[in-house]
């Protein structure tokens, strides 16, 4: 047994080993040096997304493939991309292969976040095929001795619109670089030609997915490899007192490592790792900083700010408000939320004598990610190359970044390849966390009864700028950024309605007691839960229908479309809230007690500027146990043109039952000084009696801009099933997460 | 090193381990190189770790390596692949049962084995069979979809 302790300045010492390892006799350690070649480098492809070459590979035998840093973290954008390249290349989407998320071969298009796989990603990727395309059919007109008008390509061939023999474009380019800038206007394939575009093609990776033969990150090896776990603090910011290596006799070939109040062990069988973590014996300086979960509402409204800002001002509601007819106001909440990624993140890290290092990882950023450890453990980037790997499925930032510095700093620590994978407790303890949010809204009403103002005041965390800190670095004492981001949390607090005078306005607090994560649709969730569950309130208290309510104030012929196709597809009832027969029989699935059954249904417009989603729900709900029942789901979904409808379609479905995961279950449990919500049990999640019939309408625009659709459907949810739970009980559920509890408490 | 031999996807294996109460999850992953079973929580409480032991969905996750010697155990590997899948497994690629796909395995052994005790389940039956495994992507009505259609097939 050995414990090896390690300054932070020894961290920063380039290259090699700084402890000596365990004797791997006869690695052949050039196995694996042909993976790690930027083989793209050798070749002189740029990795530059302005460059066609960059983007793209036609190969000799017509394959193409495509270089992008959007990964697919179970979104399906592989299939998509593949698509919309395929589209401008004349090629079948089967001859297309995606390299994603390698910062050796893959140009920096940003992350994958934000919906923004496609928006961008996509986008990029068609003009540098269309770019090509275009050089394509010149190059034809030359092989072929023809004028370019009188030519296309279909077919993997350049060939005449009437027919006769082509050229393949395997061998107009095969394998040499176009060398051409990238032609954001170079023109498309119009929609009434699309071939790929538009097709519900299946997703290349789902086979591999369902016979166990995908290669996740958890599932990456290397020659030599050893098991890292990491021993986290019992509290946040605790500091290491001692640690007692005698607790680990009788495990074979294991290791502690220490850099300050840094603690893991490695070791070469993954079993002795996670048991050695487990009876590791550590003494540790507690400490008891955070404010816990209970009261977090009151907590969030009167901690100290950074400042207010005005996120949105139009007419002068403040003074409309006060010479109102009648006034109403309300407050809700949203805690914080967990990743709570099926798989606890893993990554493996390999840091080599000679200074270089390489990190695999399911990071949705690894440009991002390759900068910020490049900076914090003192590893130029030339030398630093990350690459993405398949994990288990993400939403913004969970604990995966986390993991990369764990495994680089193992791995520069010990000198030879570290795979470290998290325990389920470091996942849900301490993955970056969805924010709290705690909404004032107000509305102005004149004597007809119209919304002549509207106020929502916010409480989120301030958005500090800089990286997120990594949890060993900052224990290993090393410097970096401490930054709070969590995503445009501020979006979508404003109705999308039509009303004269608004203002919105976000009280950015201070400090955050958790680590901040943009967790999927940032903030626009609990924004439109508040925004869409206080316009049902307005629209009840008037006695007026929520569906009529809504399309009197919209004007947008494509918000008035996607709620009346789902008011439609749902048989919507026309009617006031709260339904005056919401009285039944015992129901199946909520026990012998009768329940009360009711609809609801919400709208909103993505960011103000993309989607358009509505929603409608039917619940019922048991009083006596306060069970709440989601049965069915309505959806119609307008994401402009569709690139793959069941793609597409599987996005929607999945925002929408995580969504009512995070609405009905989901929340982040705290006290003095640790998350106390760290499994399944204590942080529960949706499951499979209780996932509803969903219904998805999808709005086919092709001749309208594409936008994401990784996270507009998630918006609405929570909104819909408080509207419908209103419509059953005329109770209005203002907090998250619904529990029984809570509904039963409400019922009272 | 203590050695324990078992039955795996049809052939005879067998592993050293040096502690008896190694998690079967462990074995596989390692010296077997097997990734179907996932590592999810190590707490029998999500199901991305399933195998069939003797044709019963297990949590490797939580089985000693010793529990599993003279047994037949099926990773989601022994039921099919890529080109040849089984009939649970060519359904769910046909509905395009999966997001992440991490839970996946867990999906399809539950499958397995509901499917093997009641060949035609009602979706009440589906749901309640997979109470213990979760999908944290959302992928609910589609796996139970998968489950229907393999039912049919």
């Amino acid at each position: 047994m050995r414990t090896d302790v390690i300054s932070r300045r020894d961290v920063l010492k380039a290259g090699g080993a700084l402890v000596v390892s365990f004797a791997f006799a006869g690695v052949p350690r050039d196995l694996f040096a042909q993976a790690r070649r930027p083989f793209d480098a050798a070749q002189g492809r740029p990795v530059d997304s302005g460059e066609v070459d960059g983007l793209l590979a036609i190969h000799a035998n017509g394959s193409v493939t495509l270089y992008t840093s959007k990964v697919d973290v179970g979104t399906g954008i592989r299939i998509a991309l593949a698509q919309m390249a395929a589209e401008e290349l004349g090629v079948s989407p089967a001859r297309v292969t995606v390299v994603e998320g390698d910062t050796a071969t893959c140009p920096d298009q940003g992350g994958t976040g934000g919906s923004t796989g496609l928006i961008r990603g996509g986008t990029e990727i068609r003009a540098a095929a269309a770019t090509a395309r275009r050089a394509l059919l010149q190059m034809g007109a030359t092989q072929l001795n023809r004028p370019v008008a009188d030519l296309t390509i279909a077919d993997g061939q350049v060939q005449p619109r009437n027919g006769g023999a082509g050229v393949a474009i395997g061998s107009l380019i095969g394998d040499r670089l176009f060398s051409l800038k990238v032609d954001r206007n170079a023109p498309l394939t119009p929609p009434s030609q699309h071939a790929a575009i538009g097709k519900p093609l299946l997703r290349p990776d789902v086979p591999a997915k369902c016979t166990g033969r995908h290669v996740y990150v958890q599932d990456f090896t290397l020659p030599g490899m050893l098991h890292g776990r990491i021993v986290r603090p019992p509290s946040m910011g605790a500091t290491l007192v001692s640690v007692d290596e005698t607790s680990l006799r009788g495990i074979p070939d294991v290791r502690v490592v220490r850099v300050e109040n840094f603690l893991a062990v490695v070791a070469k069988d993954e079993w002795a790792a996670v048991r050695a973590a487990t009876a590791l014996k550590a003494t540790w300086r507690e400490r008891a900083s955070l404010p816990g979960h209970e009261g977090l509402d009151r907590f969030s409204r009167s901690a100290p700010l950074e400042r207010d800002q005005e996120i949105l001002n139009r007419g002068n509601a403040a003074d409309v408000s006060r010479r109102a007819a009648r006034t109403m106001t309300a407050t809700y909440f949203w805690p914080f939320q967990s990743h709570a990624s099926l798989g606890p993140s893993c990554a493996v890290g390999d840091v080599r004598a000679d200074g270089s290092a390489t990190v695999w990882t399911a990071s949705q950023g690894v440009h991002g990610l390759r900068g910020n450890l490049s900076k914090v453990f003192g590893i130029p980037q030339d030398k630093l190359r990350v690459i993405f790997l398949d994990g288990s499925g993400s939403y913004g930032t969970n604990g995966t970044d986390h993991v990369a510095a764990d495994a680089l700093l193992l791995s520069k620590t010990v000198g030879q390849p570290v795979r470290v994978q998290w325990m389920r407790h470091d996942e849900h303890g301490w993955d970056p966390k969805g924010p709290q949010q705690l909404l004032d809204v107000r509305a102005a009403l004149d004597t007809d009864g119209r919304i002549v103002a509207w106020e929502t005041e916010m409480w989120v965390p301030n958005a500090a700028p800089g990286a997120r800190a990594l949890l060993s670095a900052d224990a290993a004492g090393l410097e970096q950024e401490h930054g709070t981001g969590s995503g445009a949390i501020t979006q979508n607090g404003e109705p999308p309605y039509a009303v004269d005078n608004v203002r919105v306005v976000a009280h950015l607090i201070k400090d955050t007691p958790l680590q901040l994560s943009n967790l999927r649709a940032p903030g626009k969730i609990a924004n439109v839960f508040a925004v869409e569950g206080f316009t049902d309130e307005i629209a009840a208290a008037q006695g007026v229908d929520a569906v009529e309510f809504r399309l009197k104030r919209l004007s947008d012929p494509r918000a008035i479309d996607a709620i009346t196709r789902t008011a439609s597809a749902f048989k919507w009832d026309t009617r006031p809230s709260p339904n005056p027969r919401a009285k039944q029989g015992p129901s199946t699935s909520l026990g012998t007690s009768n329940v009360l059954v009711g609809r609801g249904i919400a709208y909103m417009r993505y960011k103000q500027m993309e989607n358009y989603v509505a929603m409608a729900m039917e619940v019922a709900v048991n009083p006596a146990t306060g069970h709440i029942q989601v049965r069915r789901v309505t959806c119609a979904h307008d994401c402009g043109m569709v690139v793959n409808p069941d793609g597409l379609r599987n996005q929607v479905e999945g925002c929408i039952v995580q969504t009512l995961s995070r609405a009905l279950h989901e929340e982040v449990q705290f006290d003095r000084s640790r998350v106390t919500s760290v499994d399944w049990t204590t942080y529960p999640i949706l499951r499979f009696p209780e996932a509803p019939a969903v219904d998805v309408i999808l709005i086919d625009r092709p001749n309208e801009p594409l936008v994401g659709a990784g996270e507009a459907a998630t918006a609405p949810v929570a909104a819909a099933l408080a509207n419908a739970v209103f419509d059953a009980t005329g109770v209005r559920l203002r907090t998250v997460p619904f529990t029984p509890a809570r509904v039963k408490a409400a019922l009272a | 090193m203590p050695k324990y031999t078992f039955r795996l996807n049809g052939q005879p294996v067998s592993v050293d381990s040096w502690d008896p109460a190694q998690p079967l999850l462990y074995a596989l992953r390692g010296p077997l190189a097997l990734h179907g079973p996932k590592f999810g929580c190590g707490l029998g409480q999500c199901g991305a770790c399933t195998v069939l032991v003797d044709k019963t969905a297990t949590r490797s996750c939580t089985l000693p390596v010793s529990r599993a010697a003279g047994r037949e155990i099926t990773t989601l590997e022994g039921l099919g692949t890529p080109e040849r899948p089984d009939v649970v497994q060519a359904a769910f690629i046909a509905e395009q049962a999966a997001q992440c796909g991490y839970c996946t395995n867990g999906m399809i052994v539950a499958a397995k084995a509901l499917l093997a005790r009641t060949p035609k389940p009602t979706v009440d039956q589906i749901k309640q069979a997979l109470d213990g495994n979760l999908c944290r992507c959302g992928t609910h009505t589609r796996i139970v979809r998968a489950i229907q259609r393999a039912s049919e097939a």
